[in-house]
């Protein structure tokens, strides 16, 4: 059994709470005692049907407005596969927090009103898609049933979003017709849309191939913790513990200490108390090296011969998250896997709309839910690969001083 | 290549050891609350793989309402012992003597709510810095809402509305002094994770998790423990019950089921067959208000 974590982006009223509501629902999810107090709710509103939707939106204040504010998490399995579901908000002034639910995804469902068409929020979460480049896009026009099943309106719909997937160099691509509201299309066939070939939504999300989006070709390991038992019978013992993020390690392998560029090899690979001849994203290990060596937190294992980048200047696409504004010459702390280092943001080079595209070259400031391409300079070298390339070690995230908050997240071109 | 794949339960299982090794490594002062529940056993359980054979970098820390299963605190000390790893316990108890608190009437009188203030004693005695809980997502709406660091004021209050974007596998645990992280390596396990990893791992349990004879007192569909802290009143049936535990919190507030399950394949089972959800089942304290979760936390319960 394996894993697949994906987003669902849409906003109020396209039927996204609906939509993991129905798959919830339909996939036998959801508990009778859950179910209760979702009839319970549901009676305080005037329409009289279950509302599928209040199942996901867990805050108070989301439920008093009908909206969903923040990232939900949601589970559930088929006998092939685990899915963890980021429920995010569509709304452009919760863009952050869709960036942060999107930031795991493997995939992500896109939802189109079948009524309306391609419209400035599809835009907007496509950008976003490619921006966090998810590997699989799932293109979900829905309210079928509103639109008499009609195989035309889909056909075009299809036809027009392909041109954005063209344009934004999207991938892997579906088109799928569905009524989350009916049911239609997500777990079962529905025969109201007899001419759509396609399998469910299910069946796609069953079937999608995730391992292989998982790079197992360079070798990353970020130095969280050193553990030293320093006991009379593990006098010697040191070993480099932390998370694979890409690639594979196996014992005698000729290994690099990132940025100080000491080398050595692996004398022994621990994983879950035992030991192993290699080891592969993402597991986590214990790395033991032949030399003593100076390591420490938010160090990089590479592999010899198979390096980052290790500079000073990034050139990156940044979502900026904070009330107050970025502008040019502010210094945050940077992070990046482990490792924390001062930095500055040199420039700002444009602010991309995201409902265009297009690129705004006068800007000096980003405001909250921005998209801006900047120019950052680090105290010391940073390893790092790029985004688009090795996304595991090429996003970053920028933390203010003075609040901790959390202000930036930092795609590196 | 293609036998580099990890099965489900180990990725979860390796994001959960990240995420204790980026306390372990943020942090100066962090612990890990155990109750001697099934996921803070299986906490437990994970600190072995992502420290071992060091010593945890943290305490076991031990909120003691007074109410616990005593099954569940004698598996608590035998453990603690057995891994030669520090337990700190602390007792409401002692808080409401020290503080003069009122203690809670009515028929399953419960010191939940008062646990929090004897948690925010102990993490200023100790000056901890970050708090490592099992709290997981899918047990109810408002933790599914809650960051894997979920930042504290010095309350130990949430504030959902201002929760720090965390992107990626990147955990900022920067924190004003006076604040502190909750920190949930579990946030993406289901109770059915846990359970088929106490399987796999071959990790042992209270006995109460598994069927056995109790005294339980029928009260509007849930099975409660008769116990001295519970108020017995004329007309109360008090039946003799083959139960098991799904969740373990204290006597007065946690309900059993039915159950005929002896072995951990039994558990899956019956979890797998069920149409109840834990909480739904085995928490009297939830039942209260749709909000119940959101607003403990935000008065900084875990």
């Amino acid at each position: 059994m394996d894993l697949l974590r994906f987003i669902t982006a849409g906003s109020v009223d396209d039927g996204k709470s609906t939509l993991i509501g129905r798959l919830l629902y339909d996939s036998k999810s959801i508990l009778i005692d859950q179910m209760e107090a979702l009839e319970k709710q549901s009676r305080n509103k005037e329409d009289g049907g279950i509302d599928l939707a209040l199942l996901t939106d867990g805050l108070r204040a989301e439920r008093e407005q009908g909206i969903t504010i923040d990232v939900a998490y949601k589970y559930f399995s088929t006998p092939n596969r685990k899915f963890i579901i980021a429920d995010a908000p569509g709304h452009i002034q919760y863009t952050r927090n869709m960036v942060t639910g999107a930031s795991n995804a493997s995939l992500i469902i896109i939802l189109v009103d079948a009524r309306n068409g391609v419209v400035e929020q599809t835009r907007r979460h496509s950008i976003i898609a490619s921006l966090l480049n998810i590997p699989h896009v799932v293109v979900a026009i829905n309210k079928m049933d509103l639109v008499d099943y009609s195989q035309d309106v889909f056909n075009n719909i299809a036809i027009d979003y392909a041109k954005i997937a063209k344009t934004l160099e999207l991938k892997d691509v579906t088109y799928l017709p569905i009524s989350a509201l009916k049911g239609d299309n997500i777990v079962d066939k529905s025969d109201h849309l007899s001419w759509f070939e396609g399998g469910t939504l299910l069946e796609l999300l069953e079937s999608v191939q995730v391992a292989k989006d998982i790079n197992l070709t360079h070798a990353r390991l970020p130095v969280q913790y050193v553990i030293r038992p320093q006991t009379e019978a593990l006098h010697d013992y040191r070993g480099y513990a932390g998370k694979i993020i890409s690639g594979v390690y196996k014992i005698g392998d000729a290994v690099t200490v990132l940025p100080a560029g000491l080398t050595s090899t692996i004398k022994a690979i621990e994983t879950g108390g035992k030991e192993v001849e290699e080891a592969f994203a993402p597991q986590s290990v214990i790395l033991h090296l032949q030399d003593d060596i100076d390591i420490s937190r938010g160090d990089l294992i590479v592999r010899s011969g198979d390096h980052p980048r290790v500079e000073q200047e990034l050139e990156v696409l940044l979502c900026w998250m904070d009330s107050r504004p970025l502008t040019s010459g502010n210094k945050y702390l940077l992070q990046i896997g482990s490792r924390r280092v001062r930095s500055v943001v040199k420039e700002i080079e444009y602010k991309l709309d995201v409902n265009t595209l297009e690129k705004n070259y006068s800007a000096d400031q980003a405001g909250l839910n921005d998209i801006v391409k900047a120019r950052i300079r680090t105290a010391t070298p940073l390893p790092f690969d790029s985004y688009k390339e090795l996304q595991v070690n090429g996003g970053a995230i920028l933390i203010d001083e003075t609040s901790n908050v959390t202000v930036g997240a930092c795609m590196i071109q | 290549m293609s036998n580099y794949q990890l099965d489900y339960l180990d990725q979860l299982e390796s994001e959960a050891i990240h995420i204790m090794r980026e306390v372990a490594g943020q942090f100066e002062r962090p612990a890990l609350l155990f109750s001697g529940g099934k996921d803070s056993i299986t906490l437990v359980q994970l600190a072995l793989k992502a420290f071992r054979p060091g010593k945890f970098p943290f305490p076991l820390v031990h909120i003691d309402t007074g109410h616990n299963f005593p099954e569940a605190l004698a598996y608590r000390d035998e453990l603690a012992e057995k891994l030669g790893e520090r337990l700190i316990v602390r007792n409401v108890a002692d808080t409401i003597k020290a503080r003069n608190l009122t203690e809670p009437k009515g028929k399953f009188a419960s010191r939940n709510a008062l646990q929090t203030f004897t948690l925010l004693d102990t993490i200023e005695e100790f000056e901890f810095d970050a708090l490592i809980g099992g709290a997981r997502r899918d047990e109810e709406k408002a933790r599914a809402k809650e960051r894997i660091f979920s930042v504290r004021d010095e309350f130990g209050g949430w504030d959902p509305k201002r929760q720090r974007p965390e992107l990626w596998n990147i955990y900022n645990g920067k924190i004003q002094k006076g604040e502190n992280v909750r920190a949930f390596p579990i946030s993406n396990w289901t109770e059915l994770d846990v359970w088929n990893y106490i399987r796999r791992e071959n990790i042992g349990l209270p006995s109460i998790y598994f069927a056995h004879e109790r005294e339980v007192l029928e009260h509007e569909g849930q099975l409660v423990a008769i116990s001295p802290f519970i108020r017995l009143d004329e007309g109360d049936k008090i039946t003799k019950k083959q139960v098991r535990y799904r969740t373990v919190g204290d006597m007065t507030c946690t309900a059993a089921v039915e159950s005929q399950a002896f072995s951990i394949e039994d558990i899956i089972r019956e979890i797998t067959a069920t149409k109840t959800s834990e909480r739904g089942e085995t928490r009297i304290d939830d039942r209260i208000s749709e909000a119940a979760m959101e607003d403990r936390k935000k008065n900084g319960y875990f």
